[in-house]
């Protein structure tokens, strides 16, 4: 049983050998699947020293849940024979497509929000619990354009999503925090609606700041800046709603030291047992 | 088809081709263009994909420039796609494509230094698996009679190339291995590529041994891949082969005629 102020970063190869000789104050890693589908070397080995003594976070980037295509079950069972190897903790994807069943477009791309996408992504998500043999968590998106055909929240959405399939969610602050402000919303409406109960992993990551066509903040999920305060905010809110849950950074762009990144999640980690962060007192 | 299909679809469609116009169905909270917010879409795409391959093709990129490679893989990106989310994989076409992409003409060496680069990545990522002991092998080297039928199982990282381009040096070059200015990329040259530890090996080895490699790697006796080689390069030296391949840990199996399997 982890505790529940469990902080993880994700899983960077430039920061694998200081962290396998040097430890790191830090309960699980997470990386993404598709960068571990190769048949062996030293990503691989690496990822099996790590997985020795820490818990994994494995998160997928192309099952393409919300996609119109039917599920790759070469893919699917690829991905379970990763799980089979690293057995970690948790096993996310996202609310989103990557793929038309022919090209992989390797980007997180939006879905309308209707009965017809949520009869799908549900029926998806159930293949996908299914074929692996466990529960997935899924993860809201961050988007830049809505649909005129969406007719419910994602907020609604991603909640009858775990009604009827029983899978867990992934709650990506940072997302709901871009989604948010790029729609002109509030973004304590999406947390609001998940069942809190769902909630087994929280992201926190950095975004970067862009205009639309009119002018209007557009905010851009790059994941290479540290985490912004109004997302720290917005995080500490979300743990006094939902209790302490299992929280990582993450970081894809511009990768800094690893201490670095072990200090955000420190921060987390003050959040998630009810401290004010050290570094801000020490300021 | 209607609904959510037909503007996913539409979608789909305009990711890479920003000659198509931003498909209908999109709405932005203020009233603003769709066409600035789909645009991220489109950035997201590319720019993703053409770093990809700018992490699979170092060399390549420095040679022509980074603004020059970019473009480049932006063509490539919209011509071939990856097919697959296992992006460790994709850029196989990108050395052909390179090589019939008119503005990359002059350099006719980028094609197989691009190749080369691959078979690095390649081997990066290659199955495991244990290379026999050089003390064993010793045993069978010192059995003269069996040696020209024997068959070898080569690392699956292990493989070679051949160019009419100093592949290697140039590759080399841009470790900080040696001087560029000592590069003539005219003369060429055949690599050995290994993954040994961590570590992708880049080694410049003879036309000989590059022909020997090749076809013991394709299940080639040792006779015969002896013969070729010497055919290839008259200096052809096969104990000097053998012990360049034993050092780097590339024979994980040796098949004796008549013997089981070791």
């Amino acid at each position: 049983m982890m505790s529940p102020a469990t902080i993880g970063i994700g899983l960077k190869p430039a920061h694998v050998k200081q962290i396998l000789s040097a430890g790191a104050p830090l309960d699980f890693f997470e990386v993404h699947a598709e960068n571990y589908l190769v048949a062996g070397g030293p990503f691989l080995r690496h990822l099996e020293q790590v997985r020795e003594r820490f818990a994994l976070s494995i998160h997928g980037v192309g099952l393409s849940i919300g996609g119109t295509a039917p599920l790759d079950t070469n893919h699917l069972d690829r991905l379970a024979n990763l799980l089979r190897r690293f057995e970690p903790a948790w096993f996310s994807e996202h609310l989103a497509w990557c793929s038309d069943g022919t090209v992989f477009y390797n980007d997180l791309l939006p879905i309308p929000y209707t009965e017809r996408s949520l009869a799908r992504v549900c029926d998806h998500v159930d293949h996908v619990q299914e074929r692996l043999g466990r529960r997935l968590l899924l993860e809201n998106p961050s988007t830049y354009i809505e649909f005129a055909a969406s007719t419910v929240t994602e907020g609604e959405f991603l909640a009858e999503v775990v009604r009827r399939t029983g899978c867990g969610l992934l709650l990506d602050v940072n997302n709901a925090y871009v989604s948010a402000v790029n729609h002109g919303r509030e973004p304590w409406d999406l947390i609001a609606a998940l069942p809190a109960d769902a909630v087994d992993e929280i992201h926190l990551a950095g975004f970067a700041e862009d205009h639309d066509g009119a002018g209007d903040r557009l905010l851009i999920d790059t994941h290479g800046m540290p985490v912004a305060d109004a997302v720290w905010a917005l995080y500490q809110r979300t743990i006094a709603h939902l209790g302490p849950r299992p929280t990582l950074i993450e970081r894809d762009q511009d990768i800094p030291p690893l201490h670095v990144l072990v200090d955000e999640a420190l921060r987390a980690r003050s959040v998630l047992i009810g401290v004010e962060p050290q570094s801000e007192l020490a300021a | 088809m209607s609904g959510a299909n037909g503007v996913l679809d539409a979608l789909a469609g305009a990711l890479l081709d920003p000659g198509q116009p931003v498909p209908a169905g999109l709405v932005t909270w203020n009233g603003s263009d769709p066409a600035a917010r789909f645009a991220v879409y489109r950035n997201n795409v590319v720019v993703s994909l053409v770093e990809a391959l700018a992490d699979t093709f170092p060399v390549t990129r420095e040679l022509v420039g980074a603004p020059f490679f970019d473009a480049m893989a932006r063509c490539f990106v919209a011509e071939q796609p990856p097919r697959s989310p296992i992006l460790t994989g994709y850029g196989d076409g990108f050395p052909g494509f390179v090589a019939a992409f008119e503005p990359a003409k002059a350099l006719a060496y980028l094609p197989d230094l691009a190749r080369l680069e691959l078979a690095r990545v390649r081997a990066y990522h290659a199955a495991d698996a244990e290379a026999l002991e050089p003390t064993m092998l010793a045993g069978y080297l010192t059995d003269p009679h069996r040696l020209p039928d024997t068959r070898m199982t080569l690392h699956p990282s292990l493989t070679v190339l051949s160019s009419d381009h100093a592949i290697a040096s140039l590759w080399a070059a841009h470790q900080g291995e040696r001087r560029i200015d000592e590069v003539d990329p005219a003369l060429p040259e055949c690599a050995l590529v290994a993954r040994v530890g961590d570590d992708v090996l880049v080694l410049s080895v003879t036309r000989g041994t590059a022909a020997f490699v090749a076809l013991i790697g394709d299940g080639g006796s040792l006779g015969d891949a002896a013969g070729v080689a010497a055919a290839r390069e008259p200096a052809f030296d096969l104990a000097s082969a053998l012990a360049l391949i034993i050092r780097h840990s590339g024979i994980v199996a040796w098949h004796v005629p008549g013997d089981l399997e070791t």
